[in-house]
């Protein structure tokens, strides 16, 4: 250790030297990384709240049944609410004409080479929506069990999607996103047992090792076995959402990025 | 990979703040980073100079402050240190913790080189 050739900076003490450098400042900033989407998300948040749109996120692995299971509860709350989709991918118009064939307005994001939606695609997206005629929106964030995880769309819930042929420790696999989730859905569960290695009450172990008690659900879209313990979750939490927002809450994912909160402080303030 | 996205973001933060201080160049970028605000350091700082290539933040230096994994228990109050993908009481196991840090992804200080150039 010695003063002459810095090696006794550690990043415990660095910012007491930094700003003894001549012909530098240093500026504290304490931002969140990514509070231009953040921004953008909540400018989402207020479009929903104003115009009474629910908004909740899918997220997955690639192929654990997003767009299934969004078909069959576009089936059976047809009549019930005005729903849309908004549908991320990185190539092709597929699943927004899977959800267009149901006769519900869908509009395609293709991210490019992006893993991820963020909250300013979803604001260019929400341009060709017209909120005023939804009740509730899906947005189907592209599949990926990290990156979308980590950015704000303006959603009031986050819904994980865990399909059993994928196994039953992908909570303890991917922390970030299963903390993420507002509910669980386990999906596929007629292959239960073909796959006899899932064990749900592991999965929700798993879960609950993440500081989690977001509920479980299981559905099984070929079986339609949970179907209808999915909508009613689904209803309830609608319901539960609205009067929230009716209260004047300001309704978010449970679990928020640091950045979230601070951008709030920073509206309030 | 996202990570590229993330300093994207902040090399447009940090060209703000040294906009707004009149200063022409950035000499170093603090940032605190939690293991559960799902971005990786190492790969923060291989996309760090692609994102500032042709910015005022060109050839800054990104220091990264891993912020530890700490949780509050709810039921006996214990604050212990945790890992990602098991965030229990260190002291009794239960999991109805609270994270206390560890989720961070915050721009802290930007140290701006702009004395010696302006004068």
């Amino acid at each position: 250790m010695c003063d002459s050739c810095g090696c006794n900076i550690t990043p415990g003490n660095r910012h007491l030297v930094a700003e003894g450098e001549p012909g530098h400042q240093a500026i504290d900033v304490l931002q969140h990384l990514l509070s231009a989407n953040d921004h953008a998300a909540a400018h989402n948040r207020e479009h929903f709240d104003r115009h009474g749109v629910l908004a909740y996120n899918l997220m997955s692995s690639p192929g654990a049944g997003k767009t299934a299971l969004l078909e069959a509860t576009l089936q059976a709350l047809a009549g019930e609410f005005r729903i849309a989709v908004i549908e991320g991918d990185l190539e092709t118009e597929n699943d927004a004409e899977r959800i267009r064939r149901h006769g519900v307005p869908a509009i395609q994001i293709s991210t490019g080479s992006a893993c991820h939606l963020d909250a300013h695609m979803v604001h260019h997206a929400l341009h060709d929506l017209d909120l005023d005629a939804i009740d509730l929106l899906f947005i189907e964030n592209v599949g990926n069990l990290v990156c979308p995880a980590s950015f704000d769309l303006g959603q009031h819930r986050n819904l994980t999607l865990l399909s059993v042929p994928e196994g039953d420790d992908k909570p303890a696999k991917y922390p970030v996103m299963f903390r993420a989730a507002d509910a669980v859905v386990f999906t596929k569960t007629d292959l239960l047992p073909v796959f006899d290695d899932f064990s749900i009450e592991r999965a929700t172990r798993y879960l609950r090792e993440l500081a989690s008690a977001a509920p479980v659900l299981n559905a099984s879209v070929r079986s339609a076995q949970g179907l209808a313990a999915w909508l009613d979750w689904l209803r309830d939490d609608m319901r539960a959402l609205r009067a929230r927002i009716a209260g004047g809450e300001a309704v978010r994912p449970a679990v928020q990025p640091d950045g979230a909160a601070l951008h709030a402080a920073e509206s309030a303030a | 990979m996202h990570e590229l996205s993330v300093c994207q973001a902040l090399v447009e933060q940090v060209v703000r703040v040294a906009r707004e201080h009149g200063a022409g160049s950035v000499a170093r970028v603090t940032i605190g980073v939690g293991a559960l605000s799902g971005t990786e350091p190492a790969l923060l700082r291989q996309a760090y100079p692609i994102a500032c290539a042709g910015t005022p933040a060109e050839g800054s230096t990104l220091e990264i402050n891993e912020r530890p994994i700490r949780v509050r228990c709810a039921l006996c109050g214990a604050e212990t240190d945790a890992r990602a993908n098991r965030l229990l009481c260190g002291a009794c196991g239960d999991w109805h913790t609270q994270l206390l840090s560890g989720d961070e992804l915050l721009l802290e200080q930007v140290e701006l080189a702009k004395l010696a150039e302006a004068i």
